[in-house]
């Protein structure tokens, strides 16, 4: 009993500290799933692929280390490049495009009308179908004569492309797709201006600012941290885009529709070439990162978050 | 609103009657011109899915018509049977429920608790490891994609639902970060009074943060069951043969063969789309205010 009343009771210290091990012990069983989870499935397999990527590999053997001969190899491979421009090409169109539809949408879908709910739900329904039943669907809307896309031209006088087998066409197809799904956006565009303090637009009226000019003046600004939240998201999403053209076009017409993904994706399980996928994952995850670092620096420009004059960086 | 100077207190009340009028008159015209947007946008919207249904109900021969018939009759229910009998579309629908519920809860299982260790205790490297947490948001998952296939592969769990099933088990950065704003916003006095009444951590977690996470964790498990309903990647790679496939990968299979019978492709769709709608149906107040409440936009 004396040696307990000793070390606890008269060693403030040494209480601390045992908490702060008990503390420490159950921060860290309560984080264990997540923190288990990445050592295993994130950082492992980081490291390894990172690894491979100096590799050889085709699934047979074991890896042959071969240095810089796959970084080598992607100076040289018009595969590489075509879909590196295919999946820029995309993103530069969905991204802009696909936040300001969401944008306007959610303006339109936080003024108080009736059934305002109803019109919610109906814009963020096509966000929830799988991708695969939306591909299919689209697939039949796209069909050059009897679709609904080249009907609905034909009934205004304009003669509809074959959107999926043209190689002009065929991105722009995708890329419409994608602005149907918007829902997700929408609904956090939503979220965001709903947390416009109204006592703003109260004092902008004041003022006497018509519609236009609170849109601009008090909508806008304040809603630069969720504008830019969607646009970072949006670009990593759109640097991925894979089910449509796997499920649609499978990468053609001549090779219009391989997006980077989709070119991973065949050389890692169509031709086994496993260390050539992880060289290409790497760079991907490479230029996401430049990106968004960029993006990042940029924001400080035009994000303002609220309590700070603009400019600052946080 | 300014008057002109010299008007009499009867010029200034009909110029003040004339712009209660023109404003009344400018909010009915821009009410007018949100609805009709409204309405055009919504429709635009909804025509695919109108579309679908109305394909999958014709025969063949309605399918390829100009101008386009809007309601089949007699509907051709047996496309649909036709689509459920190619391929085993109740395999499928089994298949994916399975996924979708036990992942779903394995999600919110190991997330909410995660989330409590980052948002209510406090641990040397917290901070740290939840920066760590963030970063994982940019990576694209083809980086990690071909080891874990590996691993799955040395752990036969290749062709089974296991790889798509264990891993929510272990959390989700983004769940994880959802909730763990969600509980920053829950006053700590809360925890404090437990403490004081002798409470550990667990017992905090359980019978006090749980409760009063309940919308958050109602959108967390909503969201879950869509994207893992929805979810094709990692079926397409993982589940090899028809009998383990879920519905987003089957379906898949019917492009072959039904190419340009677009009324069971579509009938098939249908199919597909139809429980994650009624799930949505069933729930979206929740889901909607949910989203609001985890602060996510910013």
């Amino acid at each position: 009993m004396a040696i307990l009343d000793g070390s606890l009771a008269s060693n403030p210290r040494g209480r601390r500290s045992a908490m702060r091990i008990r503390q420490n012990l159950e921060g860290y069983l309560c984080i264990a799933p997540w923190l288990l989870g990445f050592l295993i499935f994130t950082l492992a397999p980081m490291l390894f692929s990172f690894y491979l990527s100096f590799t050889q590999w085709e699934l047979i053997g074991s890896p042959k280390w071969v240095g810089l001969a796959n970084f080598q190899r992607l100076t040289t491979d018009r595969n590489f490049t075509k879909s590196l421009y295919n999946t820029a090409y995309y993103a530069v169109f969905m991204v802009p495009l696909g936040a300001a539809l969401a944008f306007l949408l959610a303006n339109l879908l936080n003024q108080e009308v009736q059934g305002r709910a109803v019109f919610r739900t109906l814009f963020y329904i096509p966000a929830i179908t799988p991708a695969v039943a939306s591909a299919v669907l689209w697939l039949w809307m796209l069909q050059p004569q009897f679709g609904l896309v080249n009907m609905g031209l034909r009934v205004i006088g304009i003669d509809g492309p074959n959107w999926l087998g043209r190689t002009q066409w065929v991105k722009p197809a995708i890329i419409l797709m994608g602005l149907w799904g918007q829902g997700q956006s929408i609904i956090i565009f939503l979220a965001g201006l709903q947390g416009v303090p109204r006592s703003l637009y109260e004092a902008a009226e004041v003022d006497g600012a018509n519609a236009l000019q609170r849109f601009f003046h008090v909508t806008i600004p304040m809603m630069t941290p969720t504008i830019f939240f969607v646009v970072v998201m949006g670009l990593i999403g759109a640097m991925q885009v894979f089910t449509q053209a796997y499920v649609l076009t499978e990468g053609g017409p001549a090779n219009a529709s391989l997006f980077y993904v989709l070119y991973l994706y065949l050389v890692a399980f169509r031709y086994f070439n496993i260390s050539y996928a992880s060289v290409l994952a790497w760079v991907l995850f490479v230029i996401i990162l430049i990106l968004t670092l960029i993006q990042f620096r940029l924001s400080n420009r035009w994000v303002y978050y609220e309590g700070e004059a603009l400019g600052q960086t946080s | 609103m300014a008057v002109p100077l010299g008007s009499s207190t009867g010029e200034i009340r009909v110029t003040r009657q004339r712009q209660a009028r023109s404003a009344r008159t400018s909010r009915v015209t821009s009410k007018v011109i949100i609805y009709t947007l409204l309405v055009l946008g919504g429709a635009l919207f909804t025509v695919p899915f109108f579309w679908m249904v109305t394909t999958s109900l014709k025969t063949m021969g309605q399918v390829l018509m100009f101008p386009p018939i809007w309601i089949p009759l007699p509907p051709q229910w047996e496309n649909y049977a036709r689509a459920w009998a190619y391929l085993p579309f109740g395999r499928f629908v089994l298949n994916t429920a399975i996924v979708t519920s036990v992942s779903s809860l394995g999600y919110l299982l190991s997330s909410s608790l995660v989330a409590f260790g980052f948002s209510r205790l406090r641990f040397s490297g917290r901070d740290t490891l939840f920066m760590v947490l963030l970063a994982t948001f940019m990576l694209p998952s083809q980086v990690t994609l071909i080891p874990q296939f590996l691993l799955f592969q040395r752990l036969g769990w290749l062709n089974t639902l296991l790889p798509l099933i264990v891993p929510p088990y272990f959390g989700s950065a983004f769940y994880i970060f959802l909730l763990r704003q969600f509980m920053m916003s829950l006053p700590m006095e809360l925890d404090e009074a437990a403490r004081i009444d002798g409470a550990g951590s667990l017992r905090i977690f359980s019978t006090i943060i749980v409760p009063l996470a309940r919308p958050a964790l109602a959108t967390v498990a909503i969201m879950a069951f869509m994207y893992n309903w929805n979810d094709f990647f990692g079926p397409l790679i993982y589940l090899t043969s028809p009998d383990k496939m879920t519905l987003a990968v089957g379906l898949q299979l019917f492009r072959g063969r039904f190419e340009t019978e677009f009324n069971v492709l579509m009938a098939a769709a249908t199919m597909a789309i139809l429980p994650v709608f009624i799930v949505f149906f069933l729930t979206q107040k929740t889901f909607v205010e949910g989203i609001a409440l985890t602060g996510i936009k910013g």
